[in-house]
C-alpha cells in the first residue's frame, strides 16, 4: 500500500492502490479477488499490505481460475457486494471471456440483474513481456454490449476512473497500462474525487490535426505534438479515457474543428477501436473532413518478445509526426 | 426409500405440497409442449418430463432467502419460487408478461427478488456464479445457501471444475448438483467421461458427494436437506448426483432416436409422479380421488395461465434498445 502522503507525488500504480484502499475504507461491500493479491500483494504490488489491513475475506487469493473468479464476482455482485477482480495480466482475461461476455454483460439486459463489478486488467507492451504478457485485449470486449471499458493514461484518471468504476452499477473492465505504472507521477487532490465514465479529455488543444487515443499512447502523442509544434503543425490530442460509453461528442467536436484526424492505439489495427471511430466519423462527420482518416496501430501480429521486434511492433513518435505531416499537407 | 423413515422425516403437508408441484410442473410443461407443436412457441422447449422430482425436491428443501441457479430442466423450482404458470407461458411466447419481457425465451428467466439466478445456455456457467453468491453470504456472515446445478454433459466444462474447486477451498455455503439424465443432447455419458458416476468428480476437490435417486422426490428432498444443513452450518459444499433419465428429446424438436426404446420403457415405470402417488398412498395421505383433484387443480392453473399469457401483449420492437446498462437504482438489494 502506498505510504505517500496525499500531498506528495504518486505514481500511476500508487494511484490505483489509493483508489482501491479508499473505496474499501468507504464501502465495506467492496472486496478484492485475484491471483497472488494477498500475502504477495499482487504481481505489480497494487495490493501490498491490503491483506493485513482488510483480512482474507476482503482480499481473496484465488486458485488459477480466471473464469471461476469472474463468475464468482458476478454472483457476489448480484448478492449486493462490489467485487474488484484482478487479472494478473490482461492477457489472461481470455480465460474468462465467456463469463464476461455471456454472463456479466447480458444479465441485466436479459433478466434485469445488475452486475456491479470491476475487472482490473494490466495491459499493454513496452515491457518485454512477449505474446502473453503484453496484449491489449480491449477490442474483444469493445464489441460486447453490456460492458463498460476504461483505460486511464494518468495517475489522476487512474484513481478517479477506478473509483467511478467501483461505484458504477455495471460490469466495468478497467485496463491499466503496465508501461505507465512507475513511469509517471502526479500530485493528486486530497479530497475524494471521481472521473466520470464516458468523458474524454482534450489533453492538448490544437488547430491543425486531431489525434484520438487512450492509455500509454496519450504520452506518445503529447511528445509528438511538441515536435510537430516546432514545425508549425498544431496537434490536438484527445484522450478517450473511457472506451465504452464512447464520448462521441468530444471526438466530433475536435474533428469538426481540425477537419483532420489520426486514430492511434496500441491494440492491433484490424477491427480495433480506431476502426470503429473511423467508421463513426465517416458516417457522422464526413462533411467536415479535409483529408483521409489515418490509423496508427501495430501490425496484425502477436506482440513479439525480442527488443527490435517489439520496437518495430509498437507505434512510435516518428509515426505520429509523419502521419500528422501527411494530413497537414491536405 | 423406507416409508417409515419418510413418515418420520417429511411433514405430511410438505410431501403433499411436493406432490402438487410435481403435477403442476407436468401439467405446465405438457401445455408448453402442446403450444410448441401448434407452432405458437418459437425457439426451443426443454422439458423436465420424467425428471420433475429433482427441482421440486431440492427447491422444497430450501429457505425462501436461499438462491437457486437452476439447470434448464428445473421448472418445478420456478413454480415453488412463485413464478406463475401465466408468467412462464408468457415467457415462452415472448410476451411482455414474461419475467424477461421478451428479452429472452423459455427457461432463460430469473428474478433476484425471488432468489432465482437467470439460466445461461452455456452449461455450468452459473456454477461459479452460485459459488460467488455463497461467497457473499459467507463474507456477510449470513446463514443463506446457494444451490446450483448442471447436467451430466455440463460437468465436462471448465467452469464446473473451477466452481467446485473454489467452493471447496473456501468452504462456501453452496450445494452443487448434477442432473444425470444419461444424455447430453445426443451424447451418452460414456462419451462425456470415463467414469460411471459423476459423483466421482467431487472427490478430486475434497468435496463430499452423494448419489441420489432423482425420480424419488422424497429422496431428493432429504438428500438436499442434509447438504443444505451442512452448508448452513459452515461445513462447506456438497455435490449431489441425481440419477434420472431424459424422457423427451433434448428439445421438443428432437425425436431422440439415438436413445434405445428399452431404456425409455424401463424408466417410464419409474415415473416420479407415479412414485410419489405410491408413497402418498402407502402413507395414507391421499388416494386416487385426491390425485385426481390435485391434477384438476393444476390443470385449472395452467388453463388460467395460458389465458393470461395469450392476452399479454408482445413487446414493442423499440424495447430492444432498453436495458443494456443498469441504473444505480436497479442494483440489488
Amino acid at each position: 500500500m502506498t505510504t505517500a502522503t496525499l500531498t506528495q507525488e504518486v505514481t500511476y500504480v500508487d494511484a490505483i492502490s489509493q483508489a482501491l484502499d479508499e473505496e474499501m475504507s468507504r464501502d465495506e461491500r467492496v472486496f478484492l479477488m485475484g491471483e497472488d493479491i494477498g500475502a504477495y500483494g499482487g504481481a505489480f504490488k497494487v495490493t501490498e499490505g491490503f491483506l493485513e489491513k482488510y483480512g482474507e475475506w476482503r482480499v481473496l487469493d484465488t486458485p488459477i481460475s480466471e473464469s471461476g473468479i469472474v463468475g464468482a464476482a458476478i454472483g457476489a455482485a448480484m448478492m449486493g457486494l462490489r467485487p474488484v477482480v484482478e487479472m494478473q495480466f490482461a492477457d489472461f482475461i481470455s480465460c474468462a471471456f465467456d463469463q464476461i461476455t455471456e454472463v456479466a454483460a447480458k444479465n441485466h439486459y436479459r433478466w434485469g440483474a445488475a452486475v456491479p463489478m470491476v475487472i482490473r486488467a494490466p495491459f499493454g507492451g513496452g515491457v518485454h513481456g512477449g505474446p502473453f504478457h503484453s496484449e491489449c485485449p480491449e477490442g474483444w470486449f469493445f464489441h460486447s454490449p453490456g460492458l463498460k471499458i476504461v483505460a486511464p493514461s494518468t495517475p489522476y484518471d487512474a484513481k478517479g476512473l477506478l473509483k467511478a468504476a467501483i461505484r458504477d452499477p455495471n460490469p466495468v473492465l478497467y485496463f491499466e497500462h503496465k508501461f505507465l505504472y512507475r513511469r509517471i507521477k502526479a500530485t493528486l487532490p486530497q479530497e475524494d474525487y471521481i472521473v466520470p465514465l464516458g468523458k474524454a479529455e482534450v489533453k492538448r488543444t490544437g488547430r491543425d490535426v486531431s489525434l484520438i487515443t487512450y492509455g500509454a499512447m496519450v504520452h506518445l502523442a503529447l511528445e509528438a505534438a511538441e515536435l510537430l509544434g516546432k514545425e508549425g503543425i498544431d496537434l490536438e490530442v484527445v484522450d478517450l479515457r473511457t472506451l465504452i460509453p464512447l464520448d462521441k461528442e468530444t471526438i466530433y467536436a475536435s474533428v469538426r474543428k481540425t477537419s483532420k484526424v489520426i486514430l492511434l492505439h496500441e491494440d492491433n489495427k484490424t477491427g480495433g477501436i480506431g476502426a470503429e471511430i473511423s467508421a463513426l466519423l465517416a458516417e457522422d462527420c464526413f462533411d467536415c473532413l479535409d483529408g483521409p482518416i489515418l490509423r496508427i496501430a501495430p501490425p496484425d501480429t502477436p506482440v513479439p518478445f525480442s527488443t527490435p521486434l517489439e520496437e518495430f511492433f509498437l507505434p512510435k513518435v516518428s509515426d505520429i509526426v509523419a502521419g500528422a505531416k501527411k494530413l497537414a499537407a491536405y | 426409500m423406507d416409508v417409515a423413515v419418510i413418515a418420520n422425516e417429511i411433514k405430511r403437508g410438505d410431501l403433499l405440497d411436493m406432490y402438487y408441484y410435481l403435477r403442476l410442473t407436468r401439467s405446465l410443461e405438457d401445455r408448453i409442449s402442446a403450444l410448441y407443436r401448434q407452432g405458437r412457441i418459437v425457439g426451443g422447449v426443454y422439458t423436465s418430463h420424467g425428471m420433475e422430482a429433482i427441482a421440486v425436491g431440492y427447491a422444497s428443501a430450501l429457505r425462501p432467502d436461499d438462491v437457486i441457479a437452476p439447470f434448464h430442466r428445473d421448472m418445478g423450482a420456478f413454480l415453488i419460487r412463485g413464478f406463475s404458470p401465466g408468467e412462464i407461458i408468457a415467457q415462452y411466447l415472448g410476451k411482455q408478461g414474461g419475467p424477461t419481457k421478451g428479452k429472452d425465451g423459455n427457461v432463460h428467466m430469473g428474478d433476484l427478488k425471488r432468489g432465482m439466478i437467470g439460466f445461461v445456455s452455456h452449461l455450468a456457467d452459473n456454477m461459479p456464479v452460485a459459488a460467488g453468491a455463497a461467497l457473499a453470504f459467507k463474507i456477510r456472515g449470513e446463514s443463506r445457501v446457494a444451490f446450483a446445478g448442471t447436467g451430466d454433459g455440463g460437468t465436462s466444462r471448465g467452469d464446473f471444475h473451477e466452481a467446485m474447486n473454489f467452493a471447496a477451498v473456501r468452504r462456501l455455503p453452496v450445494v452443487f448438483f448434477c442432473t444425470n439424465n444419461q444424455y447430453a443432447y445426443s451424447t451418452p455419458v460414456r462419451y462425456q467421461m470415463a467414469i460411471t458416476d459423476v459423483v466421482e468428480r467431487a472427490k478430486a476437490y475434497g468435496m463430499p458427494g452423494e448419489i441420489v435417486d432423482g425420480n424419488d422426490v422424497a429422496a431428493v428432498y432429504l438428500a438436499s436437506q442434509r447438504a443444505i444443513a451442512k452448508a448452513r452450518a459452515g461445513e462447506g459444499p456438497t455435490f449431489l448426483e441425481f440419477k434420472t433419465m431424459r424422457m423427451h428429446g433434448h428439445s421438443e424438436h428432437d425425436a431422440a432416436k439415438y436413445v434405445p426404446r428399452e431404456l425409455l420403457e424401463e424408466w417410464k415405470a419409474k415415473d416420479p409422479i407415479l412414485r410419489a402417488e405410491r408413497l402418498v398412498t402407502q402413507l395414507g395421505y391421499g388416494d386416487e380421488s385426491y390425485f385426481h383433484e390435485v391434477g384438476e387443480r393444476a390443470k385449472k392453473e395452467v388453463d388460467e395461465g395460458t389465458k393470461f399469457a395469450e392476452q399479454s401483449p408482445l413487446p414493442d420492437g423499440q424495447e430492444t434498445l432498453v436495458g443494456v446498462f443498469a441504473t444505480a437504482d436497479e442494483v440489488h438489494p
